[in-house]
């Protein structure tokens, strides 16, 4: 599967991996539900750790959507609270 | 094959920030009948936003600038005060020294509040720089993939191709758009912090501080003088009882 790390660029993950993201995700959403700002602020690193880690760049001269989008690292706590209710965080 | 966001079992963030990003790239196909309005469309918005990069980086420059211009600023500023604080240290004036010295501290605490603000928006140059390459890459990519799909046009074939091209470039335009909003919020804080500090060093705080270094200067001059007087006297004593 195809990941983009915002800001960073796409990776190539192997299509297993994606129940290791999919956990991260789940304890990030949990995190944001309870409001813990330090669980959603370490989920959120360990989520892109994964992924440079597990994932190779995706080659410069592919042009192709990923299946996985990872917000950019700096998003803050209010920020992953607004894509929950669907304010959304893309500029126009 | 594509994951789907059903894989994410949970509307997580991940599945939450890829509709965000896919809803934007499936509203432009929506906008045209001819996918190759839509292809030609795109591509000018493309050239729209790698010009805003290029403004982007050069205003993370100029504000970048500006911020070693304030440093250079206060470090002469600090170095000025050291010195006065070694002259008061060798006339024994040590009430005067630590004045010298508090101000000195103060200023370094600001220059290393400034060597951080300039090191964040290296940072954000630097990314800026690394992303507008990646999408001038694929900025001519699609250019040329968009003349090929157009030159083999025939709605039913070139639809699908069409709109992965499109998921593909808006995807990275998406991702793009929002790192130059950040690095242009970062710079906008700085730039104003940069602004408080010149308006401190202009007319504020901190002038008064130099006004004040200029008291340390001047009870630096009435010292020597009294000194100087101090050691005229002696002379004339001495050479009063050689007489």
């Amino acid at each position: 599967m195809i990941v983009r790390l915002m800001g960073e660029g796409q990776y190539v993950l192997p299509d297993e991996d994606v129940e290791v993201l999919n956990e991260i995700d789940n304890e990030i959403v949990r995190a944001i539900e309870r409001g813990d700002e330090k669980g959603f602020e370490e989920g959120l690193a360990r989520l892109i750790f994964e992924v440079r880690h597990r994932g190779e760049p995706l080659a410069g001269d592919i042009l192709r959507p990923s299946d996985v989008v990872v917000p950019p690292e700096d998003l803050t706590f209010e920020e992953a609270k607004a894509i929950f209710t669907g304010e959304g965080i893309i500029p126009d | 094959m594509p994951v789907q966001v059903g894989v994410v079992r949970r509307m997580g963030i991940l599945s939450r920030m890829g509709l965000i990003v896919k809803t934007k790239a499936s509203k432009l196909l929506d906008r045209y009948e001819d996918p190759r309005e839509v292809l030609d469309y795109s591509y000018e918005k493309q050239l729209e936003l790698i010009r805003e990069v290029r403004k982007g980086i050069a205003r993370v420059a100029t504000s970048k600038k500006r911020l070693e211009i304030q440093k250079r600023k206060l470090e002469a500023q600090m170095e000025k005060l050291d010195v006065q604080a070694r002259r008061a240290v060798e006339m024994g004036k040590e009430e005067l020294a630590r004045v010298a010295l508090e101000r000195k501290i103060a200023l370094r605490s600001q220059i290393s509040q400034l060597d951080g603000e300039i090191a964040t928006l290296t940072a954000e140059q630097q990314r800026l720089e690394h992303t507008h390459g990646k999408l001038a890459q694929k900025i001519e990519l699609f250019r040329a993939r968009k003349e090929v799909l157009k030159a083999r046009y025939t709605a039913a074939e070139a639809k699908s191709e069409v709109a992965e091209s499109l998921s593909g470039i808006s995807e990275e335009m998406a991702d793009v758009g929002l790192a130059l909003e950040r690095a242009e919020e970062k710079t906008e804080q700085m730039s104003a912090r940069a602004e408080a500090l010149d308006e401190l060093m202009e007319s504020g705080v901190l002038d008064d501080l130099s006004v004040r270094e200029d008291d340390i200067d001047s009870k630096l001059e009435e010292l020597s003088a009294s000194a100087e007087l101090e050691r005229e006297l002696e002379r004339l004593k001495s050479e009063a009882k050689e007489d």
